[in-house]
């Protein structure tokens, strides 16, 4: 770990103010992912801004009939709330499928949605990583590890984001709302909140160094089923292999894009009166990747459309 | 040299009429370690501030430090030194063994420019805080010259040679047994690399007491550590006190020394101050030993009854270019089931990798996810339950060497396993039983894991207070060997367990060998209890010949101990008193436990049977375990909670092996690509929903004094092949390429049309 400043900021214009006078400076929220990527040297911030303590963890509905949650809600919070819990479950479902209690109860939904991909090449320093060192080379094309992207990745990068809160977002239509230094806030949808790789699998996101994520907020949940599911070679505390989530007519899938996928194509399909099976099919005929990958995608959309329109629990 | 019938005569242990043994009890040690007090080797008190060492290691798999800049590592806040092998202090050669009789050679750190592993040592970094030393580590710059590395297994069988000293075991003619029987079975088994994965990495705390050094270090063999690291420093063995009290899992993977226990020695010699040296969870995985991977043949020949004619296990496995070591996969398989011709045997890939090594149950563990699938396979093929076709090829004595089984209960195993865990609502048809989206499916497998009793010492002090305090250079690596040798004292003294303490772990106690090859209760524990019978003859003679004792003059051979007192007639005294008689030390004995000169005209082995219910997910092709049960004969049992402990702990190794556990080398960079526990998929407890074992009564009387056997890798044994056998009668895929991910199975899923 390389040596760096620690500030506890006083409120949210102190982190702000210090976000801005910063080049490199990182907030540090419920520290789950970003203190492992320190002590790896992955991330090297020379100063730390610990938004940890702001006012930002309320649970409120909005007046639109949505849903509020503020960025430093905790993962275990947002998914015992009882508005959660009762109006989106399939948020609640994805929350509870990530990481252990231990990090749930300390990983935040800023912190959660701003979470670095844990493709082992980018976590091992020793190895070529576009996205951790620009122009070195992206191990993981030739290499080992299973969960590439299949959707959106790039020649640079074929990484994917590995949070599961967001793919349930995703699939109600949540936004991020932020605020910069100067004041300005911001409402990012949570589906294109990650950029895409292209030639710049550095940059995670759109957001400014200053910038940080102050609530997130869901519309309405639509009408009709929900269903969430993640695949997962063992049964808990590890990453998607893949995972689905679906409210209503939406459909989002992850583990399969640097960002949560909306598959655009499947709703498109269902729209038209697709059978759960023939939109997955249709989604997965622009996925590029391995054919296993491809089936196990397939297979769960159907099967997590299916279950969400017969309203059967997960 | 005695002979097993000298262990025949009932004693203190096998007559238990106080009841410690066998009592579940909790850990001695159990308070420090769930409260945090426990000092581990890296959190003992030091008498003076300590330093903090970190180790560099390699990014190259094979070929030279071409050169190495340690300017701006030596600048770094807080940095006291930094070595590479161009400036690290010297060490005796590698190999050598000044003392004939070190149980363990010179192991130097930073040797040389040579690089034979990734992960391999090349530069190391004191400083004041373990943060500095570590960033400081960063800035080492080193620069490699590269050479060509062999770093994948699969691809480099067709340079397997033979294991070094060693002979395939023929029996029969296996060929012609082979080719003549009317049923055969061929088929191919791989288990992959795997991580012991221990919760606490290696770890060191030194500093120096005029020449001499004390280490505190995790390791399982007290004496090798202790050998280990004089050698290398090129002193004579009672120059280095080596402490080993606390120990956070070594599954076999802290069976040697690493350089942490190297470079803190010398750190702490070189600076005059007490140094710390740790592991980072990363280094963990590359910078010690693995399981290696092994590839096994099977092949069984058998008449339409299922009686066995031909049997053949060929494993062939890795280690490290230099570093010699063979997963003997394939020798379980000579002592378990009949056949008249047999072949075994085992041939080794070398490359240049991380060494290979004992991880839990070596040998077995791979072994039987291979025989024990073969046997399911041939069951099938023969329209046989699986247990039925294991019971008509039980062998009357053992079969590689016609020597009669001490204690065999395997066929028992089986069958209250079977009823206990309900084998009879197994559906023989695969991919019958449906439950929503999951097929459901039983299997079962046997388990067999070798038995073993090696030399050992102990010592044993009774003071004034009337406590008994063991001591003995052994090792408790989280299995509760504390806790078994104060109820075997307890037991043989006639004293309760708050009137017992047990000390372990000091390189300057009577030795015994440390934990491995789940020798440890046994071997302890007798020497343990022969200490116990010493000092019983010690306070008799002492009483008889003692005017101050009421049993002064007495037959000291018709004492006898019981409640805190030595005891005649209606006469007794409290031990107690005959202690504090003795002095202010009050009496020290020691005493030791050799192999019995004919122990070896026995098979002695434990036995198991595991059965396991999975569910696999018919979208996703995930395998979930919804219920495993073992029934297992292992000797009698000291104590009921922590053997139980020791098995399940074992069955859920079985679990990882059979569908999470795998670490793949990067044939790009020789470099394993989990390297932490995230990413290395251990059971969980999510894995383990319904999973219980039980210990049949038993005693094997050639084993030792009290009949105890082994339980530290039994459990392991067949427990992965259960799970396999049931994911095939869940969903009707064979995979036999482990771990059964949810990929593997999904491919066999979509390739049958399912
Ligand atoms: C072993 C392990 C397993 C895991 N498994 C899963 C899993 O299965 N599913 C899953 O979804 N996740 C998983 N995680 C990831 C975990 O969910 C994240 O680490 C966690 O959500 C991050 O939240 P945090 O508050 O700790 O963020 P931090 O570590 O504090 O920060 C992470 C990043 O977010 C930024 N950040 C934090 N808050 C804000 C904000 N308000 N505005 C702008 N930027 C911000 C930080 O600057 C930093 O770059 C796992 C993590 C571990 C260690
Ligand atoms: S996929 Fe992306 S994150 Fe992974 S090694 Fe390649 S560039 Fe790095």
């Amino acid at each position: 770990m390389k040596p760096f400043a620690f500030e506890r900021a006083r409120d949210v214009d102190h982190a702000l103010s210090l976000a801005a006078v910063s080049p490199g400076a990182r907030f540090l929220a419920g520290g789950t992912n970003l203190l492992d990527l320190m002590k790896l040297e992955i991330e090297q911030p020379p100063r730390l801004i610990d938004v940890g303590r702001l006012p930002l963890a309320d649970i409120a509905e909005t007046a639109g009939g949505g849903l509020r949650i503020g960025a430093l809600a905790t993962n275990t919070a947002v998914a015992s709330d009882p508005k959660v819990r009762s109006r989106y479950p399939a948020l609640a479902r994805a929350i509870l499928a990530g990481g252990s209690v231990q990090l749930r109860n300390k990983a935040t939904v800023g912190g959660n949605l701003m979470q670095r991909t844990r493709c082992p090449y980018f976590m091992d320093a020793a190895k070529p990583c576009n996205k951790r060192l620009p122009g070195s080379g992206c191990s993981a094309m030739d290499g080992l590890s299973s969960t590439l992207a299949l959707f959106g990745a790039s020649e640079m990068c074929i990484a994917v984001s590995p949070s599961d809160m967001s793919v349930a977002l995703a699939a109600f239509d949540a936004v991020a709302e932020t605020v910069r230094a100067d004041g300005s806030v911001q409402r990012r949808s949570v589906e294109t909140l990650h950029r895409l790789p292209g030639e710049a699998p550095q940059v995670d996101t759109d957001l400014a160094p200053d910038e940080l994520i102050l609530a997130v907020e869901l519309p309405p949940p639509p009408e009709g089923g929900q269903a969430w599911r993640k695949v997962r070679a063992r049964a808990s505390y590890t990453g998607a292999l893949a995972s689905v989530a679906v409210a209503g007519d939406r459909v989002a899938l992850g583990a399969v894009a640097a960002r949560p996928w909306r598959a655009r194509a499947a709703e498109a399909a269902l729209a038209d009166g697709a059978s759960p099976a023939e939109a997955a099919a249709a989604e997965l005929a622009s996925a590029e990747g391995e054919d296993g990958r491809k089936a196990l995608v397939r297979r769960l959309a159907a099967d997590v459309i299916r279950q969400a329109r017969e309203g059967v629990g997960s | 040299m005695s002979t097993v019938r000298d262990w025949a005569a009932p004693n203190p242990v096998t007559e238990n009429r106080s009841g410690l043994i066998g009592k579940p009890v909790d850990r001695y040690e159990g308070r420090l370690k769930v409260t945090g007090t426990a000092p581990y080797a890296y959190e003992v008190e030091t008498p003076a501030p300590p330093l903090f060492g970190h180790i560099v290691s390699s990014t190259l798999a094979r070929g030279r430090i071409a050169s190495v800049d340690i300017s701006a590592a030596e600048a770094a806040p807080g940095v006291v030194r930094v070595w590479t092998h161009l400036n690290v202090p010297a060490q005796a050669a590698r190999g050598t063994r000044l003392n004939p009789r070190s149980q363990r050679a010179s192991n130097p750190a930073l040797e040389s420019d040579r690089v034979e592993h990734y992960g391999q040592s090349v530069a190391f970094v004191l400083a004041d805080t373990p943060e500095n030393a570590r960033a400081a580590g960063g800035l080492v710059r080193i620069t490699y010259e590269a050479e060509s590395a062999d770093l994948d297994f699969l691809s480099s069988l067709d340079q397997a040679g033979p294991a070094p000293g060693e002979e395939d075991a023929r029996i029969g003619d296996f060929e012609a047994g082979y080719t003549a029987s009317e049923v055969t079975v061929d088929a191919t088994w791989f288990s992959p690399l795997q991580n012991h994965a221990q919760m606490e990495p290696c770890a060191t705390t030194a500093w120096w007491e005029g020449d001499k050094v004390v280490v505190h270090t995790s390791i399982q063999m007290v004496k090798g550590g202790q050998h280990a690291l004089a050698e290398t420093l090129g002193v004579p063995s009672d120059r280095v006190r080596l402490f080993t009290r606390y120990i956070g899992g070594g599954f076999g993977g802290k069976g040697q020394s690493y350089d942490d226990l190297t470079l803190a020695a010398l750190g702490a010699r070189e600076t005059g101050r007490p140094v710390r040296v740790a592991y980072t969870r990363q280094q963990m995985f590359q910078a010690t030993i693995h399981r290696p991977a092994v590839q096994m043949r099977v092949r069984l020949g058998a008449d339409r009854s299922g009686r066995l004619n031909a049997m053949a296990l060929e494993a062939v496995t890795h280690c490290a270019r230099n570093a010699p070591f063979v997963e003997h996969a394939a020798n379980f398989a000579r002592n378990l089931y009949a056949a008249p011709n047999r072949l075994t045997g085992h041939r080794l890939v070398r490359l240049d990798i991380p060494h290979a090594g004992a991880m839990r149950a070596p040998g077995e563990a791979p072994g039987m996810l291979s025989l024990e699938c073969a046997m399911d396979e041939l069951a099938e093929t023969l329209g046989l339950d699986p247990i039925e076709l294991r019971i008509r090829n039980e062998p009357e004595v053992d079969p590689d060497n016609a020597k009669p089984f001490s204690v065999r209960q395997l066929v028992r195993c089986m069958q209250e396993g079977a009823q206990q865990f309900g084998w009879e609502r197994r559906n023989p048809v695969p991919g019958a039983v449906r439950e929503g989206r999951w097929y459901v499916g039983m299997g079962m497998a046997t388990a067999i894991r070798g038995n073993f009793l090696l030399p050992a010492k102990a010592g044993l002090r009774l003071t004034g207070d009337g406590v008994a305090t063991l001591t003995q250079g052994m090792t408790d690596i989280g299995t509760g060997t504390y806790t078994i040798l104060a109820q075997i004292t307890g037991e043989t003294l006639g004293l309760t367990l708050d009137q017992v303490r047990v000390e372990l772990g000091d390189s300057d106690m009577p030795p015994a060998p440390g934990s491995g090859g789940q020798f440890g209760a046994a071997t302890a524990g007798s020497a343990a209890y022969e200490t116990g019978m010493v000092m019983r003859r010690r306070l008799a003679e002492l009483a008889a010949g003692d005017p101050r004792s009421p049993l002064y003059g007495e037959d000291p051979t018709l004492m006898d101990f019981a409640n805190g007192n030595i005891v005649l007639g209606n006469r007794s005294e409290s031990l107690a008193a005959l202690a504090a008689r003795a002095g202010p030390e009050g009496v020290y004995v020691e005493g030791g436990i050799s192999p019995a000169a004919d122990a070896r005209d026995w098979s002695q082995h434990t036995y198991g049977a595991q059965f396991a219910e999975v569910g696999v997910d018919s979208v996703t092709g995930e395998v979930r375990l919804r219920r495993m049960f073992g029934v297992f004969a292992a000797g009698r049992i000291l104590n009921a909670k922590l053997a139980k402990s020791q098995i399940t702990g074992g069955m859920i190794w079985g679990v990882g092996a059979a569908l999470t556990e795998s670490n793949p080398v990067d044939p790009r960079y020789g470099s394993f690509l989990h390297q932490d526990l995230g990413g290395y998929l251990a059971p969980v407890h999510a894995d383990i929903v319904n999973l219980d074992a039980v210990l049949l009564d038993e005693a094997d009387d050639k084993a030792n004094p009290m009949g105890i056997k082994g339980v530290g890798e039994l459990g392991i044994c067949g427990a992965g092949a259960a799970i396999a056998n049931a994911v095939y009668n869940a969903c009707g895929v064979r995979l036999r390429d482990y771990p059964l991910t949810p990929d593997k199975v999904l491919a066999a899923l979509e390739a049958k049309g399912l």
